[in-house]
C-alpha cells in the first residue's frame, strides 16, 4: 500500500529485507516499521503476558508493541523498536514474542485465561509450594520472554566520547533546530542531538508550514545553517538517553546500525566503531524533545490496526505509506483533525472521526469538512471488532462523566482505528536529573517544573503544542541558554520564521472508556508491552495497592522496555479515577535512564577484552613465560604460580620446587612487593603512628616487620621496612596492598598530621626484586657480590647492606618469607632480567629452582606466617593472629584505641591456629567451616574457618591455617570439617608446621 | 556524575576522585583517655544531613591532594571547596551540626 509519490524516502534505492522470514521490498528512507506498513503488514509481534496479536502503534522511540530482533549470530541485537529501525538492504528481523511462529502463537492460549492472569498473578499464583518457585519460573520466563541476547563475542567496536559545551539541546524539531541556531549564532559552543536519522522532527512526518512552505524544508535550511557554523556539533542518529548530576548527559549514536551487519572490510565502512556513547558536560542544557501520543484505553484497544493517530499521518506523509484502507479517528482533542485530513489526503478514505467532545474546534471542523469526512461528536469507541487486524469499530454516546451508553449506537467498517487521547510532553531527561513535574490541567499532561539543574525546556517537552509556539519558545530557549552560559554576544537579528497560528478547542479529560460489556476491562489495555489493563489496575487498587509507586510494581505498569512512554498517564488517570482522587494528587512515578535501551557493547566501549584491566609485567616477566610458567592474577600483576616441567601436573611442580627451596636454593620474582621511598625528618613519627608496634629504636641498615591497622583495629596490611638513612625508610607492602597503603598514609598526613614533614613516593616499579633462599643461597651470594659482606655477623637475618651483586648496583636483604636463610637481591627495574639470568646461570651448579606464588604460599604456611588478605579478612586484629607482642603499649598507633574496645578484647574471638587432619592425605578446601561438634545435617555450630591449607612435602603432609573461636586456648582439641559426603577430623595446633626455634633462618 | 572544582587542578570529572566521607572529624588527640562510647563516636558516628554537607574528597587521579567540599546532599549541588585544616566557610542555611575545630570536637559538639 505505498503511493504513488511523495514521502522522504529514495525510490531510486530499493532494499530486500525479511520479517519473521518472508521476503519483502522497501526503500531507501523507511524505517521497518514503515516498510512493513507499506507491504500491508500488520500482525507485528505477540504481547508479554497474554500473547495478544499486536501490530504497529507508533511511529518513534515510544512504541510499545512492534519490538523485533534484528539479524542473528554475533551482531543482532534484540528488543528493537521497528518504528527506529531504518531500512537496509539485506534487513532481516523477526518477531521477538512469539514461539513457534508469529501466525500461530503457541503461548496464545494465555489469552483465554486471561482473567486467570489478572495483575500480580506471579506473586499469587506460582509462589506455592515455594519449592517448585524456580520449575514455574523456567515456563513463566520462555513465555514471557523478549528478544535473545547473542551468544557469540561481540565483533564490533564501540567508542566513548568526551564533550565539553555551551548549550546542549535535544531534539531536532522545531523547538530544538529554533534553540540551537539562536544559540548558535550567539558563537556559543552548541551541541544538537537528534535519536533520528535527519533534523525535523514531528515537521518530517505532518504536514505544517512554515513561512509557507513544508515545515521540512525549514528544518533541512536550519540544519544547514547549524553545519556551517564552527562551534556547532550536530549528532543525528543519537539519542540522549540519561541526565545526571551537573548537567553530565549521556548519549548513544548509533554510527553504522542503518547499514547492517558489517559484511567485510571493504563495504564501505570506515572501520570505526559502531555505536559511541557521548558523555557531555554541558553549562546550560535545552530539552526539546517533543512530545507522545497518547491512546485512550477502550476493550480490544490493542488490536493491530489500532495506531496514533499522528503515526498514521506519519506513515502517509513521511513514508508514503498507507497504514490502512479505511479509516475512523477517535479523539478527545483537535490535533487528530489534521491526521485525518493528511490520511484522507494520502487516499485514505476516513469513515468518521469520532470525537469524545460536544464540539471539535472552529480550525478542526474546518479540516474536516475541507475533506468531507464525517464528525461523530459526544461519542467514544467501546469495542474493537477483528482478531489479527481491525474490521470494525463500535461507537457509542459518551456521557459528562465519560461512561459510554451500554449499548453500541454504530458499528464502523474499517481497518485503521487511528486514536489520539490528547499529547504527553517527553519529560523523561527532565526527571532523570530529579526535575519535578506539574500537572497542567487544561492539557492533561506533567509539564517539567522546577529543576535543580541549568536545564529548560522548548516546544512540546514544555507542554507547548502549535508549531508557532514551538518555534518561539525554542528561539527564547536558545538565547536564555546561550546568555546563562555567559555567552556575551547576541546573534544578529534575523526575521523569525512564520508558522500558522492555531486556536484550538480544550481537549477532553477522556483516558478510559469502561465497558459495559462482561469482562471487557480485561481487554481494554494500558500498558500495551506488559499486557496491564484497567481492571487490573482497579484489581490493585481494591488489593491496597494505591500508591502509584505500589501499583507501578504490583502491575508491572510501565515496567516494560517501552518504560511506560504512552501508557503511564493513561494508568495514572485511571487510578485516580478509581481512588477518586485528582491526577495531580496520585502523582506520578520517575522515569529512570536509559530513555530507550543502550546496547551493553556501547556501555562497555573498548573496555573490554585485554582492555577491561591493565595488566602489570615485571622485567623478569619474559624469562617466565619462556620458562613454561603457569601465572596467577595478583591484583593487576600477572606472577608466576608455578613452572610445571615437562609432563608435571602442578602439585608435583609445586612439591619440587617446596623441597628446593628448603634443600638446595629458591629463587622468586618479588618485584611485584609494594615498595614506598619514605623521606623527612619526621618519618620515624609516621612510622610509629602507622604501624602496631616501635620505630624509634631501628638502626640505620636495619629492617623490621610491621602490622599496619584501621582505626577499627583491624590488619590490613603488613611488610618489612628498612632503615636507609638518617631520615629515609624503604617501606614494603603486599602486592596487592600497595597503592591502598601509599593511600592510606597520604591520607593521614595531608588531613590529620599536615604538621608532618614526610615525603613518599611508590617506587614499586623502580626496582625489581629476586628472593634468593635456602641452604645454597648464601654461597651463590658471596659468587656474585664484590663489596657486600654476607655472612651471618656482617648481614644478620633482618638487615640491609648496598653494593654490587653480579656487576649491578643492589640493595641486598636479608628478610626471609620461607623461615630459610634469604637474600631478597633489589636492583633498579632495568637490570632486573639481566640479575635474575645471571642467578639462574650461576646457580645451576647448586640446583637453582625458580619458584611461583603456589610454593611461596607453602613456605610460609609451613612457618605460621600470614598473608594480609588471607589470614585477614578485616575482622581480624593482631592479637586475633597471635601476634600481639607486636602491638606496643607504650605508644599510640591507628587502630589501638579499638583493640581494647569489648568486642576487640573478648576472649571468644575468632584466633589463628594450625590445623592437621587426622588422615595426613586429605588437604582442606580453603573457606571450609569449623565445628567442634559435627552432626549429619546442618544446622551446625560453626566455630570457625580454614583461611590456608595445602599439601607440604617438606613436612610430608597437609597443613593448614585456620581461624576458629578461642582457638588459641584450644590447641590440642579435636575438630570436624563438615564437608559435601564426609566429616574430616582435624586437631589444632599452634600454627607452626616446620622449623619452630628458627635455625635454618638465622643460619 | 559530579562535577567536582579541585582546588589545584579545575573542575574534574567524579570519576578522578575519591571521597573520604564527612569532614572536620578530628582525630582525639590522646584515645587512651576516652570512654568506649567516646571512641565509637569518632569511629562510627556520621551525620547524614539532608542539605549541606560538609565532606572530604581526594584528587587521586590528579594532583593526590585532599579538600573540603561542602556539598548539598539533596541537590548535589557543591556549595564551597576549601583546603584541609581551614575552617567551614557559612553557608546559606546553618548547618544542623556544630563547627567543630581542631581541638578534638565531634560532630555533635560534644567535647572529646
Amino acid at each position: 500500500m505505498r503511493l504513488a509519490g511523495g514521502g522522504r524516502i529514495d525510490r531510486s534505492q530499493l532494499y530486500a529485507f525479511t520479517f519473521n522470514g518472508t521476503q519483502y521490498q522497501g526503500y531507501a528512507g523507511d524505517t521497518l516499521a514503515a516498510a512493513l506498513i507499506a507491504n500491508g503488514v500488520r500482525l507485528v509481534g505477540r504481547s508479554f503476558k497474554l500473547h495478544r496479536p499486536r501490530g504497529i502503534f507508533s511511529a518513534g522511540a515510544e512504541e510499545p508493541s512492534a519490538i523485533v530482533q534484528v539479524e542473528a549470530g554475533a551482531s543482532t541485537l534484540p528488543n528493537l523498536r521497528a518504528t527506529q529501525v531504518e531500512l537496509y538492504d539485506g534487513l532481516s528481523a523477526t518477531s521477538v514474542n512469539a514461539w513457534p511462529s508469529l501466525a500461530f502463537d503457541f503461548w496464545s492460549i494465555n489469552s483465554l485465561f486471561a482473567p486467570l492472569l489478572p495483575a500480580g498473578f506471579y506473586y499469587k499464583t506460582f509462589m506455592w509450594p515455594q519449592s517448585l518457585w524456580h520449575s514455574y519460573e523456567a515456563v513463566i520466563r520462555r513465555a514471557a520472554g523478549l528478544g535473545r541476547a547473542p551468544e557469540h563475542p561481540d565483533p564490533d567496536i564501540y567508542d566513548h566520547m568526551h564533550l565539553h559545551c555551551d548549550v546542549l539541546v535535544v531534539g531536532g524539531g522545531p523547538a530544538g533546530l529554533a534553540a540551537a541556531l539562536k544559540a548558535g549564532r550567539t558563537g556559543a559552543r552548541v551541541v544538537l542531538v537528534d535519536e533520528q536519522n535527519e533534523s525535523g522532527g514531528q515537521l518530517l512526518g505532518n504536514r505544517q508550514q512554515i513561512d509557507g512552505a513544508p515545515g521540512a524544508e525549514w528544518a533541512t535550511s536550519a540544519a544547514e545553517e547549524l553545519a556551517a557554523l564552527d562551534d556547532v556539533r550536530v549528532l543525528t542518529r543519537t539519542t540522549a538517553f540519561g541526565h545526571y548530576d551537573h548537567n553530565h548527559v549521556a548519549l548513544i549514536e548509533r554510527r553504522t546500525d542503518h547499514l547492517g551487519p558489517a559484511v567485510s572490510d571493504a563495504d564501505g565502512r570506515d572501520g570505526g566503531p559502531r555505536q559511541r556513547v557521548w558523555k557531555v558536560r554541558a553549562k546550560q542544557v535545552v530539552l526539546a524533545t517533543g512530545a507522545h501520543e497518547r491512546s485512550i484505553v477502550f476493550r480490544n484497544n490493542d488490536r493491530p490496526g489500532v495506531m496514533q493517530a499522528s503515526a498514521a499521518a506519519c506513515y502517509v506523509n513521511r513514508y508514503a505509506a498507507r497504514p490502512g484502507h479505511r479509516a475512523v479517528i477517535f479523539t478527545n482533542n483537535d490535533s487528530a483533525y489534521a491526521a485525518a485530513a493528511d490520511l484522507a489526503e494520502g487516499g485514505v478514505s476516513v469513515a468518521a472521526i469520532v470525537d469524545a467532545r460536544p464540539e471539535p474546534g472552529l480550525d478542526a471542523s474546518a479540516l474536516a469538512a475541507g475533506q468531507g469526512i464525517e464528525v461523530i461528536t459526544g461519542h467514544a469507541a467501546v469495542d474493537v471488532k477483528g482478531r489479527r487486524h481491525v474490521e470494525a469499530v463500535s461507537i457509542a454516546a459518551v456521557d459528562e462523566a465519560g461512561n459510554a451508553a451500554a449499548s453500541a449506537s454504530r458499528s464502523i467498517n474499517c481497518d485503521l482505528l487511528a486514536v489520539s487521547g490528547g499529547w504527553n510532553p517527553c519529560v523523561h531527561l527532565h526527571c532523570h536529573s530529579g526535575g519535578k513535574l506539574n500537572f497542567d490541567a487544561v492539557q492533561a499532561c506533567f509539564v517539567p517544573g522546577e529543576s535543580k539543574l541549568a536545564v529548560r525546556a522548548a516546544g512540546a517537552a514544555a507542554g507547548i503544542f502549535d508549531l508557532a509556539g514551538c518555534l518561539e519558545s525554542g528561539f527564547e530557549a536558545g538565547a536564555d541558554a546561550a546568555q546563562d552560559a555567559g555567552i556575551k554576544r547576541r546573534g544578529r537579528a534575523r526575521k523569525a520564521p512564520v508558522a500558522d497560528a492555531e486556536t484550538p478547542a480544550p481537549a477532553r479529560h477522556l483516558f478510559h472508556v469502561p465497558s459495559s460489556k462482561r469482562g471487557g476491562d480485561y481487554k481494554a489495555f494500558v500498558d500495551l508491552q506488559h499486557d496491564v489493563s484497567a481492571s487490573d489496575i482497579a484489581l490493585a487498587v481494591r488489593e491496597g495497592y494505591e500508591s502509584v509507586e505500589h501499583l507501578k510494581r504490583y502491575t508491572t505498569l510501565g515496567m516494560a522496555t517501552d518504560q511506560g512512554k504512552t501508557s503511564n498517564v493513561p494508568g495514572l488517570a485511571i487510578l485516580s479515577e478509581v481512588l477518586g482522587r485528582p491526577i495531580a494528587d496520585v502523582g506520578t512515578t520517575t522515569f529512570r535512564p536509559p530513555y530507550t535501551p543502550v546496547t551493553f557493547g556501547a556501555l562497555a566501549g573498548r573496555d573490554v577484552g585485554t582492555f577491561a584491566d591493565p595488566v602489570r609485567k615485571t622485567p623478569m616477566h619474559h624469562w617466565h613465560e619462556t620458562a613454561g610458567a603457569v601465572f596467577e592474577d595478583v591484583g593487576q600483576w600477572k606472577r608466576p604460580w608455578y613452572y610445571p616441567r615437562d609432563g608435571e601436573t602442578m602439585q608435583e611442580a609445586v612439591d619440587r620446587e617446596c623441597l628446593a627451596a628448603r634443600n638446595a636454593i629458591g629463587l622468586l620474582d618479588a618485584s611485584t612487593l609494594g615498595k614506598i621511598d619514605i623521606q623527612g625528618p619526621d618519618s620515624v613519627t609516621l612510622l610509629n603512628r602507622v604501624y602496631t608496634n616501635a620505630w624509634n629504636t631501628l638502626a640505620i641498615g636495619r629492617s623490621r616487620y610491621g602490622l599496619m591497622c584501621g582505626e577499627d583495629g583491624m590488619v590490613f596490611d603488613d611488610g618489612v621496612t628498612t632503615r636507609l638513612g638518617d631520615h629515609h625508610y624503604l617501606m614494603t607492602t603486599t602486592s596487592g596492598g600497595a597503592a591502598r597503603v601509599m593511600s592510606w598514609l597520604e591520607e593521614w598526613l595531608q588531613t590529620e598530621w599536615p604538621e608532618l614533614d614526610v615525603r613518599l613516593t611508590s617506587v614499586t616499579e623502580q626496582w625489581a626484586s629476586a628472593g634468593i633462599c635456602g641452604p645454597g643461597a648464601r654461597r651463590l651470594m658471596e659468587e656474585l657480590s664484590e663489596d657486600i659482606a654476607l655472612d651471618a655477623e656482617a648481614l644478620p637475618f633482618m638487615a640491609m647492606s648496598e653494593g654490587r651483586v653480579a656487576g649491578l648496583p643492589a640493595r641486598v636483604f636479608r628478610i626471609s618469607f620461607s623461615g630459610e636463610v634469604s637474600f631478597e637481591v633489589n636492583v633498579p627495574s632495568r637490570y632486573g632480567m639481566a640479575l635474575w639470568s645471571i642467578l639462574m646461570t650461576a646457580g645451576e651448579k647448586y640446583g637453582i629452582t625458580p619458584y611461583g606464588t603456589e610454593t611461596l604460599h607453602i613456605l610460609r604456611a609451613e612457618k605460621g606466617y600470614i598473608i594480609a588478605g588471607q589470614e585477614t579478612d578485616g575482622t581480624v586484629t593482631p592479637i586475633d593472629l597471635g601476634m600481639g607482642r607486636m602491638v606496643s603499649k607504650k605508644k599510640d598507633f591507628i587502630g589501638k584505641r579499638s583493640l581494647s574496645r569489648s568486642d576487640t578484647s573478648r576472649e571468644d574471638r575468632k584466633q589463628l591456629v594450625g590445623l592437621l587432619t587426622e588422615d595426613e592425605t586429605e588437604v582442606l578446601p580453603e573457606g571450609a567451616q569449623i565445628v567442634s561438634e559435627p552432626r549429619p545435617m546442618p544446622p551446625m555450630e560453626m566455630i570457625g574457618h580454614v583461611t590456608s591449607s595445602y599439601h607440604s612435602a617438606n613436612v610430608g603432609r597437609s597443613i593448614a591455617l585456620a581461624l576458629i573461636r578461642s582457638g588459641h586456648s584450644r590447641i590440642g582439641e579435636q575438630v570436624f570439617a563438615p564437608l559435601p559426603g564426609k566429616r574430616v577430623m582435624a586437631r589444632i595446633v599452634e600454627p607452626m608446621f616446620f622449623d619452630p626455634e628458627g635455625t635454618r633462618l638465622h643460619g | 556524575m559530579l562535577l567536582i572544582p579541585c582546588p589545584w587542578c579545575g573542575p574534574r570529572d567524579e570519576i578522578e576522585f575519591g571521597c573520604g566521607g564527612e569532614a572536620h572529624i578530628a582525630r582525639p588527640e590522646n584515645p587512651d583517655e576516652l570512654s568506649d562510647e567516646a571512641w565509637a563516636d569518632y569511629l562510627f558516628n556520621r551525620a547524614n544531613p539532608k542539605g549541606p554537607f560538609a565532606e572530604r574528597w581526594v584528587h587521586s587521579h590528579g594532583c593526590r591532594r585532599w579538600f573540603n567540599v561542602v556539598r548539598d546532599t539533596a541537590t548535589n549541588e557543591i556549595l564551597a571547596v576549601y583546603e584541609m585544616g581551614a575552617p567551614r566557610p557559612e553557608i546559606g542555611s546553618p548547618p544542623v551540626l556544630a563547627s567543630p575545630d581542631e581541638s578534638g570536637t565531634t560532630s555533635d559538639g560534644e567535647s572529646l
